[in-house]
């Protein structure tokens, strides 16, 4: 089976959710031009009560302050952070990494920050964050790779991939930039291959999930 | 499972480097080292980090090499201009008051910063009587440092950052630039003490009034960041200065209460008076 050919039609969500469902404990978004516009559609979506960490890293000019938290905040029920080092890791938080710092995921779990050189001319580097978060969360660990016009993302997808964690790929055909994304499925048969309006879906089931786990008698299951 | 053998090989092989060369990585933070170690896979054409152990164990020379993957020297001069701004606006007059000054630049790597700081010194004024301890484990770094030499093609970003950090001069004027290369000036090196200094094993070894330590701290774990900054404090004369990297804090330090924010976006802080 080629990648395209997870590409969900309109089941694609369930099925994804399903498989996703009480088994991971963190997410991992990476992407670069026209991901903010994107993040603006699916961050809202995670509601207040999603109980993962979610990391992100946006390819940002490095010189500027990063206006992310500004930008966000006021749209999301989760709390908006721009990540420090040795900062411990708190659920329903949304980290981004800060322009010029790579961000990683440490034992702990805690934010590490770098310095070290740029990977795919990138500092942050979507495969610096892949890689570090998959040794940290293993197989319970989701990763999102959205528009960008540049590889950078590729080998951390699969390197989640490989530590059997859940991979998923904006449709190219929904990303503004589509280089980003092919680059990914090039090299990771991606666990579903979503248009932009289907991950925001999946993102908005993990929190009804929640709010359904926390009434004391849920009425049938569907 | 392949990364458990990756971790316990990491553990293995950072403890054999300490026993057999005395450089001591065990505290440092985990996930850039992995990070790191996986590159030098690549550049030594190993499969594991036992082959990779075995090799560095029997070559001094391989060691020199990793050393160099393990502390990846990564700088630029002003780098984040409106530290070395504040250093100039809000620390400076304050260091003019001393008669002679001592500062200390941890982790100095090839130098980058110890020159942005001498030139920042000699344009206010107070370059001739203050001496620049320029630190670092790596002696090839150090070496690169001393020597003071940067590829011809860095020194426009470097210009522009020091132009934003506030110049009251020319950075062309404290380097001579020779065929692809700029070499900077005498006067500002006979300023600068460069001398190996492991904040993991050494002590304290001077008293000094500014200590600027940036994006080091971020490479370490709590306890050896705990250690680090225990020394700062240690090395600081009371109300001395401590500057740490632009997205590093005192947070998360055991000895954060002994320091007071001064320039809180830039990372400056001032040795509280009582410690």
């Amino acid at each position: 089976m080629s990648p395209g050919d997870n590409t969900a039609a309109s089941g694609g969500v369930e099925q994804a959710y399903s498989s996703i469902r009480n088994r991971i404990d963190a997410i991992v978004i990476g992407g670069s031009a026209g991901a903010i516009d994107a993040l603006v559609i699916l961050l809202p979506e995670l509601c207040a009560g999603v109980p993962l960490p979610v990391f992100i890293v946006v390819h940002l000019p490095r010189n500027r302050p990063s206006l992310l938290v500004d930008i966000f905040q006021p749209r999301c029920a989760l709390r908006i952070r721009e990540a420090e080092d040795k900062e411990p890791v708190e659920p329903g938080t949304v980290y981004f990494a800060p322009p010029d710092y790579h961000l990683l995921v440490d034992q702990g779990p805690r934010l590490a920050l770098s310095a070290d050189e740029t990977v795919h001319f990138s500092r942050p580097s979507i495969d610096v964050l892949f890689e570090s978060a998959a040794d940290a969360y293993r197989d319970r660990l989701m990763g999102i790779i959205l528009t960008g016009a540049n590889e950078d993302g590729a080998d951390g997808l699969a390197a989640i991939h490989r530590c059997g964690g859940v991979t998923v790929v904006q449709a190219p055909a929904s990303a503004e930039s589509a280089q980003m994304v092919s680059a990914a499925l090039k090299l990771t048969n991606a666990d579903f291959v979503l248009h932009l309006d289907q991950i925001a879906a999946l993102l908005r089931a993990l929190g009804r999930d929640e709010q359904r786990d926390r009434q004391p008698a849920p009425p049938s299951p569907e | 499972m392949e990364a458990d053998n990756f971790e316990i090989e990491l553990r293995l092989l950072i403890e054999a480097i300490y026993l057999k060369y005395h450089y001591d990585f065990r505290e440092y933070a985990a996930a850039s080292l992995r990070r790191r170690l996986k590159t030098a896979l690549l550049r030594f054409h190993c499969d594991t980090l036992s082959q990779l152990q075995d090799q560095v164990l029997r070559d001094p020379e391989n060691f020199s090499v990793l050393l160099d993957y393990l502390t990846v020297p990564v700088s630029e001069m002003f780098r984040d201009p409106s530290y070395y701004k504040s250093l100039r606006e809000k620390v400076v007059p304050l260091l003019r008051t001393y008669p002679s000054l001592k500062v200390w630049v941890a982790g100095c790597s090839t130098g980058e910063e110890v020159y942005s700081l001498a030139v920042l010194f000699h344009e206010e004024g107070i370059l001739s009587r203050t001496l620049i301890y320029a630190t670092d484990i790596n002696p090839q770094t150090l070496q690169k440092a001393e020597a003071g030499v940067y590829e011809i093609d860095r020194m426009m970003g470097f210009t522009e950052n020091h132009r934003k950090s506030g110049a009251r001069t020319s950075l062309s004027e404290y380097y001579t630039a020779a065929y692809d290369r700029a070499v900077f000036n005498k006067s500002l090196k006979q300023q600068i003490v460069f001398s190996d200094h492991s904040l993991a094993t050494d002590s304290v070894f001077a008293e000094v009034q500014l200590i600027s330590c940036r994006n080091v701290l971020i490479y370490f774990n709590r306890i050896l960041q705990d250690r680090a900054v225990g020394l700062f404090r240690d090395a600081l004369v009371r109300k001395g200065f401590l500057g740490i990297g632009a997205k590093e804090s005192l947070r998360f330090s055991v000895h954060g209460g002994e320091f007071d924010e001064v320039v809180r976006e830039d990372r400056i802080y001032q040795k509280r008076s009582g410690m």
